[in-house]
């Protein structure tokens, strides 16, 4: 047995490993699960000299309280999160997007994400974990993943397979940004919903409703109507994809979704805008700004080149 | 063919093959399914066909719209392909411990429950497509006379194995979860195995499934 482990004390709401998702599975009804948030998935990787796409636990609101046993390892928490450190004789507050040295008997208290949904945690090492399809990323509606695909437990403990040898700390000022608009493409059954339907769709303001998960997110505001038909018959979808059934109530798919949906699609979100639009918590508002594929692709490849950037100063 | 191809989003391909169900335009899906899949094209990292739809994803960080769009015109899905499918005998269990919607079905088709088994059961349907949740078959088409709508209120948990209609077609839930199918029966089977990662689902697209009744001590029996 490794020597080198994490106790949870407290596993928080809905923490899971992730990393960068299984593909090539859509057909058989598996969808990418992965980090939510893959900007802040791969800065925690990078500050604790690991592989960009190694594991990490993801948690959403409350994290988990965690005792570390084992020599010295390095860990980090990106996101918008409130945490403490307590070793020994002190306790410190954590600050996100800066590496910390932990050693045998201190604890990650991870209280909350901040106006936010999720934060990550990375330790500079590899946890031992179960790979399906390459992946440990846990989809709880499937049971499949590393810990038997369910999500992290009081009690549990988690080995370590390996630990970094670099253990400089490292720090960089990233900040979370909000942006007012998500930005989405044109659905495909756009031409469902009535002129009225479109006009709400792009000028009114939705709230992000509590029954939101990593399968999808759901909105409430004013109903969008269609007049062809509200239901399709069953095709694929894609994270992003907002679909809109008979209540007239949005809901957009995330990295968890169902691989085949029958309601019409009014839009889908761009992927420059997924990131940020994850991170948004119930009770946020949410406005649509319609953007054209061209103009996706390159502000997509702008937010690509930034996240490059980003990560080669870490 | 494929009628008409557009974009879904910024990062997959909608591919048109018509608005009809059938099993000759599915065919065609799954054709250019198998024949992207084995081509391995750098940067498509999903196919999902369905019906009369094939949604072909890409990573944005390596190709796009135009590229992709550009390869899949210029395939020929049309001689190349074996679908290599195969028939297969589930065995369902339609005891009243099971068949949660008998009643609902008997109302509705106004059939008699014998009528309604008989009208199922025996049967080659095909399927069209697998998803939804992992491995779940959507198979078809019933008897005309045995089409029903989804429940006004979707149950909140249908139990692994529920055999289900809904419109033309029958389906397997292959683990609980939420559903609006009618359940007729259950199968004893595993549908999907996770832990057979080379081959999870049991049935796959093009599969032909014949449907057999079990008694209760049967299911009961079954893996022993």
């Amino acid at each position: 047995m490794s020597s080198n482990y994490l106790e949870i004390i407290r596993p928080g709401i809905n923490t899971t490993f992730q990393d960068k998702g299984r593909d090539h599975l859509y057909h058989i009804g598996i969808p990418f699960s992965g980090a939510m948030d893959n900007r802040n998935y791969l800065i925690a990787n990078k500050l604790v000299y690991n592989n960009l796409d190694s594991a990490v636990i993801e948690f959403a609101y409350q994290g988990p309280h965690i005792k570390y046993s084992g020599e010295k390892i390095n860990c980090a928490i990106t996101g918008d999160v409130i945490f403490s450190i307590k070793k020994k004789d002190t306790e410190i507050e954590g600050k996100c997007y800066e590496s910390y040295q932990i050693e045998n008997g201190d604890e990650i208290n991870i209280i909350s994400t901040n106006k936010s949904v999720y934060g990550y945690l990375a330790l500079g090492g590899e946890f031992d974990l179960k790979f399906q399809w390459n992946s440990c990323s846990i989809n709880t509606k499937a049971n499949i993943g590393s810990n038997d695909g369910k999500k992290l437990d009081v009690g549990q403990r988690i080995n370590l397979k390996k630990i970094n040898s670099n253990k400089d700390i490292k720090k960089t000022n990233y900040i979370n940004t909000k942006i007012e608009n998500i930005r989405v493409i044109k659905g495909t059954n756009f031409d469902y919903f009535s002129e009225e339907g479109k006009k709400i769709f792009y000028e009114k303001e939705f709230t992000v409703s509590k029954l939101s998960d990593r399968m999808g997110m759901r909105l409430e505001g004013p109903k969008i109507d269609n007049i062809v038909n509200t239901n399709i018959k069953s095709e694929g979808l894609i994270k992003g994809v907002i679909q809109v059934p008979a209540d007239g109530n949005p809901i957009i798919m995330l990295s968890d979704h169902g691989t085949i949906g029958g309601y019409p699609k009014i839009g889908v979100v761009a992927s420059v805008d997924y990131d940020r639009l994850v991170q948004m918590s119930p009770g946020s508002k949410i406005k649509f700004k319609e953007i054209n594929l061209s103009d996706a692709e390159t502000l997509f490849k702008l937010y690509e080149m930034e996240t490059q950037n980003l990560l080669s100063q870490i | 063919m494929i009628k008409n191809i557009s974009n879904l989003g910024d990062a997959a391909l909608y591919c048109d093959f018509g608005n009809e169900v059938n099993k000759s335009i599915n065919s065609q899906v799954i054709k250019y399914f198998k024949t992207i899949k084995e081509k391995k094209f750098e940067g498509i990292n999903n196919l999902t066909p369905s019906y009369n739809k094939l949604i072909i994803s890409y990573d944005l960080k390596k190709t796009n719209f135009k590229e992709v769009k550009n390869y899949v015109e210029n395939i020929n899905a049309e001689d190349s392909i074996d679908i290599n499918s195969k028939k297969l005998e589930i065995p369902v269990c339609c005891h009243e411990n099971f068949s949660m919607d008998i009643k609902r079905l008997e109302e509705i088709l106004k059939l008699s429950r014998e009528k309604i088994l008989e009208n199922f059961l025996n049967k080659e349907y095909f399927c069209y497509m697998t998803g939804f949740i992992a491995g779940m078959p959507f198979l078809g088409d019933l008897d005309e006379n045995m089409r029903a709508q989804r429940l006004e209120t979707p149950r909140v948990k249908v139990p692994k194995g529920s055999v289900a209609l809904t419109e033309q077609f029958a389906n397997i839930y292959t683990f609980e979860s939420p559903g609006g199918w009618n359940i007729l029966g259950n199968t004893p089977l595993d549908v999907f195995d996770s832990s057979k990662e080379d081959k999870p689902n049991l049935i796959n697209p093009g599969d032909t499934v014949v449907f057999k009744e079990i008694t209760l001590d049967q299911y009961k029996n079954y893996n022993e």
